[in-house]
């Protein structure tokens, strides 16, 4: 408290001193018989030095930080695409480092230079087509480049990926990722929010899982029973409010009940192998060295992004939407550790899209192992399928 | 002739002149200056909050989870128990901050300033085509303000401690939660985060009657630029003010009502269960049967204003500036129609570009490299236009009032900031940079930094013209050092965080303690750096404060024509009347930039000045 009081004091006391610093300031240059919107010679040449001041501390902060923490301080690319997307990075960055010193330089130097000379007029000269054609056609010819390249890389990147590349499912919710490996067949099984239960996280559809949704939705702990139940019973008395809430609860489930049983009955069997054999890890998304991905990304709740900055990868994860992106690792993680002398070095996956109060902290590790060491966690890994962990009772 | 036919409207309004009473002369005014400065002291205010805010979550960002008074004295134990900053409200903090400093500082505060000041006056107008109007869409702007402002009070689904009834108040705490671009689902789902409650509709309430505001506005400032021109002022001897504004306007007209849309479709899925961005959505454990709508929908619309917005922030900044730094050179403005082209450009491409906020998105890849290329389409409009600002500099006799400091920085700040949007166009480089600390430090050198300083250099420009006084120039250097170093300070470092792969939006870095310690202490450190030179540029500006009010009430009587400038504004008495000028409406004879033209007597000839004989129209 008492330093509140302080503080308020202190700016008051500081605001009148300053009220009459202005004051005699002003009766002073009254005095010289100044009019005071005339600014004195002194001031002009004053602040013209010290826009050359700050060009130096502007250019000399760029250097600065360049020095200490290297050009692009994120490390070498650890992809394929990564490394394509770095060349094309540094050489924008060359290109806009020079514009930026070039025009930068030009605008300070000129308002140093040109400051008023009392008896020196301005030179008068409204416009100059020549020079005006120039700065129109060469910086259109730079971006003519800069376009082409771009458009060149930005098809590699989002084309198709390559027949062979592995397909893993990665799935978003606050606060956290699931992957799913593609299992034996290297393919992912259909999946459905509406039959996310507790056994079934991702919601992958087999005619059992409709079968234990079906179930729950009917008979469940908060079941369509359970809630009529209550609401027809005699012996519980239901505030407004809370018999409200069970109704929009049972209309809600009966909605998803219908949904659920058209499923079911266009449902085949025979895609269920696909699921059967997926693996879903939650710990860690592991990777094989040279190895093309694809991968696809569903979103339970709100929209997040997958952003593996080591990859120079990045896709929005959005409900109602699968997206994709691919790339190949180029170096494990124990090479990167070596690289970057850095042996706690991780690879990560982050959500780079706000999503609610946990956002900062939603991660998963990635780790990049050898094709030996991979083979031999992906063989261990494949005796937890899906359909092995649904079954289990 | 108009002047003829304008004349006995000039009578009239002399005669109700003296009939005002206090009510119709500052507070529902109808005059276009008063409107203007009502903007602007409503802006300051607004600017303040969100600078205020921008502090309080630097402070965590700097020291993460150290207890601070600071907080504690403005969050309270809801907010920053111990004094620490609760995890949901840094969210809060960051989406008003971002909301309020583009939409009620920039747009309303400063569009709304010089439009309303500018317009009628160096047009020769006696006001505003519809003073009523124009009124109207002050008012609004300040509902919407004092509602935006009023959400950061939500607690459980209250205002201090007064229900909310119905739907509208379900639940919530804190304002709106989701980003200044209120993505849903994030924004529809109140179980999502606590500020998609109350908070959030206040939001949408809030936006909805700002953009009814600025179109009002934005109709009103058309009218006056395509109708009330005086004699003689032919749309190609505007100054360059007034172009901006008048696109300025257009790219409103043409783009606000797309967001309002896209907010009462959210309204919409909020309250009456549709599902227009709603799809497929299981939260908290609840599944929803909202099925086939598309987040992408509100992307495309929200960005359909939200890329228009910057230039709608941006072009006011450069027609001031433009201005000014004639003004002050001693030179014409170089290239004058080439400017105009450039503004032209910009405004028109400004409606096609939208998509290089979505490539990362899901959105179909060969749409964005659409997207790209009428993206870097505009850096050609802008880098002509900065070269006539170098080009403008050159030989001039430049001196250096605190408004013609700041027109150079924003010359400055446009470039740099600029430069790095080319980066970010690219759709293949965008991938790994984008929603990274390098976008926040983008906009806010291209876009927050260039208009804030247009915005000051407007203020200290115009400021005889407003309150007929002068501010002190001395006060007004160290002002302009202190924010201009200050300023670089802040964001340009966050190019380095940013490029290093640092998300925003991170309440703290800790995870990158889990996987590299290295870039940990990089961002640690920098953060530091920010978040320093962040309170001292904070600090710097009370030093403005005081000099804006100090001079409103103490400055020295401005005299006619402080800074020996050509446009008609200058031609009218220091004390405001109704109607402006008290005779006739000047007539003009030139274009505004005839400074230093050989063979005048003067280095400035104002554009009611005739033609000597034999002396060419530049
Ligand atoms: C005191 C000066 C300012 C400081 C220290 C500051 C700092 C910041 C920081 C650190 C963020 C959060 C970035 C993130 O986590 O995503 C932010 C967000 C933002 N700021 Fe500022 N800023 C300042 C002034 C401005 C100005 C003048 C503008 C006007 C354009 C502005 C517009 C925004 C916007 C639009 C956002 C994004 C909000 C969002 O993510 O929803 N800021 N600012
Ligand atoms: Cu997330
Ligand atoms: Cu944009």
């Amino acid at each position: 408290m008492e330093n509140k009081l302080m503080m308020i004091l202190i700016v008051v006391i500081g605001a009148i001193a300053l009220a009459q610093l202005v004051r005699v300031y002003e009766l002073t240059s009254k005095l010289r018989q100044r009019g005071e919107h005339e600014i004195p010679n002194r001031d002009n040449v004053f602040n013209s030095k010290l826009m050359l001041l700050f060009m130096i501390f502007q250019f000399g902060g760029f250097i600065y930080l360049v020095a200490k923490y290297g050009w692009t301080g994120r490390g070498p690319a650890a992809s394929i695409e990564g490394a394509t997307t770095d060349w094309l990075l540094n050489l924008n960055l060359i290109i806009i480092t020079a514009v930026f010193f070039l025009t930068n330089f030009l605008l300070f130097y000129f308002a140093y230079k040109y400051v008023k000379k009392p008896g020196v007029p301005a030179y008068f000269y409204p416009h100059n087509n020549k020079l005006e054609m120039l700065w129109t056609v060469v910086p259109a010819a730079v971006l003519a480049v800069i376009i082409i390249l771009g458009l060149k890389t930005w098809n590699e990147l989002t084309g198709p990926s390559a027949p062979n590349a592995v397909n893993v499912e990665l799935y978003s919710k606050q606060f956290g990722w699931v992957a799913r490996y593609g299992g034996a067949d290297n393919k992912l099984g259909k999946a459905d929010y509406k039959l996310i239960t507790s056994k079934n996280k991702l919601g992958l559809v087999t005619e059992e899982t409709l079968l234990a949704s079906i179930e729950q939705i009917e008979k469940g702990e908060e079941g369509i029973h359970k809630i009529e139940g209550q609401l027809n019973s005699n012996n519980i008395v239901l505030s407004d409010s809370v018999r409200k809430a069970y109704r929009e609860s049972l209309g809600n489930k009966e909605r998803l009940l219908r949904l659920l049983r058209q499923m079911q009955a266009t449902h085949t069997k025979k895609s269920d192998a696909s699921a059967y054999d997926d693996v879903i890890v939650e710990d860690k998304l592991v990777l094989r060295k040279n190895t093309p991905y694809e991968f696809t990304f569903r979103a339970e709740d709100v929209i997040h992004s997958a952003y593996f900055p080591h990859f120079r990868a990045q896709i929005n994860t959005v409900p109602g939407l699968v997206t994709r992106l691919k790339f190949t690792p180029t170096m494990t993680t124990k090479e990167y550790r070596s690289v970057k002398n850095l042996p706690t070095f991780n690879y990560i996956l982050m959500c780079n899209k706000i999503c609610g109060s946990g956002h900062y902290q939603m991660k998963m590790l990635v780790e990049v192992l050898d094709e030996k060491e991979y083979d031999a966690w992906f063989k261990n890994k494949q005796k937890e399928t899906f359909k092995a962990s649904f079954l289990k009772k | 002739m108009a002047s003829v036919t304008h004349d006995h409207h000039a009578h009239d309004e002399h005669e109700h002149h003296h009939e005002e009473g206090f009510i119709s002369k500052y507070i529902f005014s109808q005059d276009h200056k008063m409107i203007g400065k009502q903007f602007l002291i409503t802006a300051v205010f607004m600017g303040l909050v969100a600078m205020l805010l921008s502090i309080l979550f630097r402070i965590q960002l700097a020291w993460p989870g150290e207890e601070s008074e600071f907080l504690h004295f403005f969050l309270g134990d809801k907010w920053a128990p111990k004094g620490v900053l609760d995890s949901e409200m840094y969210l809060g903090l960051v989406t008003i901050h971002g909301t309020i400093m583009v939409f009620f500082l920039l747009t309303g505060g400063l569009s709304g300033t010089f439009s309303n000041i500018l317009i009628p006056l160096q047009l020769g107008a006696r006001d505003m085509a519809s003073g009523f109007l124009n009124m109207l869409s002050y008012w609004f702007f300040f509902l919407s303000s004092l509602i935006m402002f009023l959400s950061l009070f939500v607690m459980n689904g209250a205002i201090f401690g007064i229900d909310i009834p119905g739907e509208w108040g379900t639940s919530g705490n804190g304002p709106a939660m989701a980003g200044w671009t209120v993505y849903p689902p994030l924004s529809a789902l109140p179980q999502a985060v606590s500020g998609s409650g109350f908070g959030m509709t206040l939001w949408l309430i809030s936006m909805a009657i700002f953009i009814a505001g600025s179109l009002i506005g934005s109709l009103n400032y058309i009218v006056t630029v395509l109708n009330l021109r005086t004699a003689g002022m032919t749309m190609t001897r505007m100054p360059l003010t007034i172009w901006a504004f008048f696109v300025t306007a257009i790219l409103g007209v043409l783009s606000f009502p797309v967001l309002l849309s896209a907010a009462l479709l959210l309204i919409m899925d909020r309250l009456a269960g549709t599902s227009f961005y709603l799809s497929d959505i299981m939260v908290k454990g609840q599944m929803l049967t909202n099925h086939g709508g598309s987040p992408l929908l509100f992307q495309h619309l929200f960005w359909f204003l939200g890329h228009p917005e910057v230039y709608i922030v941006l072009l006011p900044a450069l027609g001031l500036s433009s201005e000014i730094i004639a003004t002050n050179a001693r030179k014409p403005i170089f290239g004058y129609k080439a400017m105009i082209g450039s503004i032209l450009a910009i405004g028109f491409l400004s409606f096609i570009v939208w998509g290089h906020h979505m490539f990362i998105t899901g959105m179909n890849p060969f749409l964005g490299s659409v997207f790209v290329f009428t993206t870097l389409l505009i850096a050609i409009p802008s880098a002509v236009k900065v070269f006539n600002y170098i080009t403008t500099l050159w030989r001039g006799s430049i001196v250096f009032t605190p408004a013609m400091l700041f027109a150079i920085a924003l010359v400055s700040t446009f470039i740099t900031g600029g430069v790095t949007g080319i980066i970010l166009a690219d759709s293949a480089l965008d991938i790994a940079i984008h929603d990274t600390y390098f976008v926040v430090a983008h906009f806010h050198i291209v876009m927050g930094m260039s208009a804030v300083f247009g915005m000051f250099a407007g203020v200290y420009h115009w400021f005889p013209k407003m309150y007929g006084r002068m501010m002190n120039a001395r006060m007004g250097y160290a002002h302009f050092w202190i924010t201009l170093v200050g300023a670089y300070g802040v964001f340009f470092p966050m190019h380095f965080v940013g490029i290093a792969g640092a998300p925003r939006r991170y309440y703290d870095y800790s995870v990158y303690g889990t996987f590299d310690t290295e870039s940990y202490g990089m961002i640690v450190d920098l953060n530091v750096v920010i978040t320093f030179f962040a309170i001292v540029a904070a600090l710097g500006q009370a030093i403005f404060l005081f000099n804006f009010f100090y001079s409103i009430y103490r400055g020295p009587v401005a005299p006619t024509n402080p800074w020996k400038s050509n446009t008609l504004e200058w031609t009218t008495p220091v004390e405001h009347l109704h109607g402006n000028w008290p005779g006739p409406l000047p007539v003009v004879h030139r274009w505004p930039y005839d400074y230093s033209k050989p063979g005048a007597a003067e280095d400035f000839i104002p554009q009611n000045v005739p033609l000597a004989e034999g002396e060419e129209e530049h």
